[in-house]
């Protein structure tokens, strides 16, 4: 039953990415990359990660991709503004690189793939076990990331007012 | 619903056909009982609405359908089911028919995980409260299709304030709640209902347990009065500017989709301030009845029921009272007014919960005079 539905997910996000790339509407796009979260947090719930997918969901489809769909209503691009199609050089190297990312990827897969199922237990992925974690043995990094995102915080700010 | 689940894994083993054949009727079921339960309790909410309005202007209300109108909701529904359905040319044919659905299913799927009662819980969520918030969130996500989709400035317009205004409020509103969350340490809605309960009634609900939480009631109160679009704050569907905001272009039932999720949205709030701070389905007196339990059970459905509608009505008395505010006065009131005052609530209930050890003022006060 889930493997059944890890690989419906799985496929859902797939497909849902791709269309994301493939869309000329960007508004369709930013709609598609929301079903593209979903399916992910339903990955992370077969994965014993509650917390962390409704977190996804959360910040994600309810606040980033708001915003991002705030800003492409905004700016209501026309079918010329859009432009035309990337020159075929650009599309060239993108798929060369694209594909260079996928070998690399598939290389770190293989590499995690032979582990057995690891048996988890009740407390796992609740939000106590994962506040534990953070304030002991991953601190330093949950800092650095605070950091990160008061730097940007700041940015933003220092942005905004420039203009006036 | 869990023991459903877990007498099935039990009965049968889990990978038969016959059990996950079992598992989906019985998830079809259950979504129907609460869509159908839904849908009532919206449909009497908009009856509640009228009367209500109504009474506050001095009016009488609808009164022709049913004894004292009560059955208007119904007339309503068959009307709008009944109406045309128009889809303008010039829209997003698409995204336009998706978009109500949407916001309606979002509204719908955070009442699965409300504490109704002891025991009448559909989905026992560990992270409950987190999953309502999170869930109610998606509503915007329909609300701007519908504004973008519908391909006119009234639609837009509403679609941008609606997004702008929700995004923001979600913050005010998950900061207050946090205060309460530090005294339970727990997310899920059952377990804060149950640590509210004790000897000193109604003074073990959360909203008396030291200042900092009774200001964050109020907080929490006005943030979800803007995030439902209730009247102060409802500048995405300003009748007076927009014609009716982000749904100006859907008739029929199509409209009828979404004046039903702003009615499950009221009552997710307001059901969400009852668990949080008001003690959910406890009241003194039931919680030391000594009767069947299925008996109590019921006697705290309508108890946790009772208090939403209090809050429910309080809404609606702001909303057929206030006069509204200027757009810029929203963004002032959230970013500038709430927000400091939620953060200074909680550095307050943690210093207090250092200080005090976690007792609240009624323990306190009892300490100090025995």
């Amino acid at each position: 039953m889930e493997t059944m539905l890890f690989y419906f997910f799985a496929f859902v996000a797939v497909a849902t990415a791709l269309l994301v790339i493939t869309r000329r509407n960007p508004i369709h796009s930013a709609l598609w990359l929301v079903l593209c979260f979903f399916s992910l947090a339903a990955v992370y719930v077969l994965l014993s990660a509650h917390f962390i997918a409704i977190i996804q969901i959360m910040v994600y489809v309810g606040a980033i991709m708001v915003l991002v769909l705030f800003v492409i209503m905004l700016l209501n691009l026309s079918e010329k503004e859009l432009g035309d199609a990337k020159p075929t050089v650009l599309k060239f190297c993108g798929v060369i690189l694209s594909g260079i990312f996928m070998v690399l990827l598939a290389d770190g897969v293989k590499v995690l793939a032979p582990q057995a199922a690891v048996s988890v237990d009740e407390k796992f992925g609740t939000a106590e076990m994962l506040g534990r974690l953070l304030f002991t043995d991953y601190l330093l990094p949950f800092e650095i990331a605070s950091l990160l995102l008061l730097t940007a915080m700041i940015g933003a700010v220092v942005l905004a007012k420039k203009r006036r | 619903m869990q023991f459903a689940i877990q007498w099935l894994v039990d009965k049968f083993s889990f990978l038969s056909p016959i059990s996950i054949l079992l598992l989906i009727s019985l998830m079809f079921i259950v979504g129907t009982v609460v869509l159908l339960l839904a849908m009532l309790y919206e449909g009497l909410g908009t009856y509640a609405l009228r009367k209500i309005g109504g009474d506050i202007q001095v009016r009488i209300g609808p009164n022709r359908v049913g004894p004292v109108g009560l059955l208007q909701f119904l007339a309503d529904g068959v009307k709008l089911f009944l109406k045309e359905d128009i889809v303008p040319t010039v829209v997003d044919k698409k995204l336009f028919i998706l978009a109500p659905f949407i916001t309606f299913a979002a509204s719908c799927a955070a009442f699965v995980a409300l504490s109704y009662s002891d025991r009448l819980v559909i989905s026992n969520l560990n992270i409950g409260l987190f999953y309502l918030l999170a869930i109610s969130s998606l509503v915007v996500i329909g609300v701007i299709m519908a504004g973008w989709a519908s391909n006119s400035k009234w639609s837009l317009l509403g679609g941008m304030r609606a997004a702008a205004q929700i995004v923001s409020y979600e913050i005010p509103i998950g900061l207050s709640l946090l205060s309460v969350i530090l005294i339970t340490q727990s997310l899920n809605m059952g377990e804060i209902i149950r640590s509210q309960s004790g000897g000193w009634g109604i003074l073990n609900w959360h909203i008396f347990h030291n200042p900092f939480v009774f200001i964050s009631f109020f907080i929490y109160f006005t943030a979800a009065l803007a995030e439902v679009n209730q009247t102060p704050f409802d500048l995405p569907e300003t009748e007076s500017e927009l014609v009716a905001g982000y749904f100006t272009e859907y008739s029929g039932m199509r409209f009828g989709f979404f004046f039903m999720a702003e009615w499950g949205e009221i009552f997710i709030v307001s059901a969400i301030a009852v668990t949080l701070f008001l003690g959910g389905w406890q009241l003194p007196i039931i919680n030391n009845l000594d009767i069947h339990i299925y008996l109590k059970n019921l006697l705290q459905l309508g108890v946790f029921l009772g208090k939403t509608f209090l809050l429910i009505y309080l809404m609606l008395w702001i909303r057929w009272t206030l006069p509204r505010l200027r757009v810029d006065q929203i963004m002032y009131m959230c970013w500038k007014v709430l927000l400091p005052f939620a953060f200074f609530n909680i550095i307050g209930t943690g210093l207090w919960l250092l200080i005090f050890k976690g007792k609240g003022i009624p323990e306190l006060v009892i300490q100090l005079f025995s």
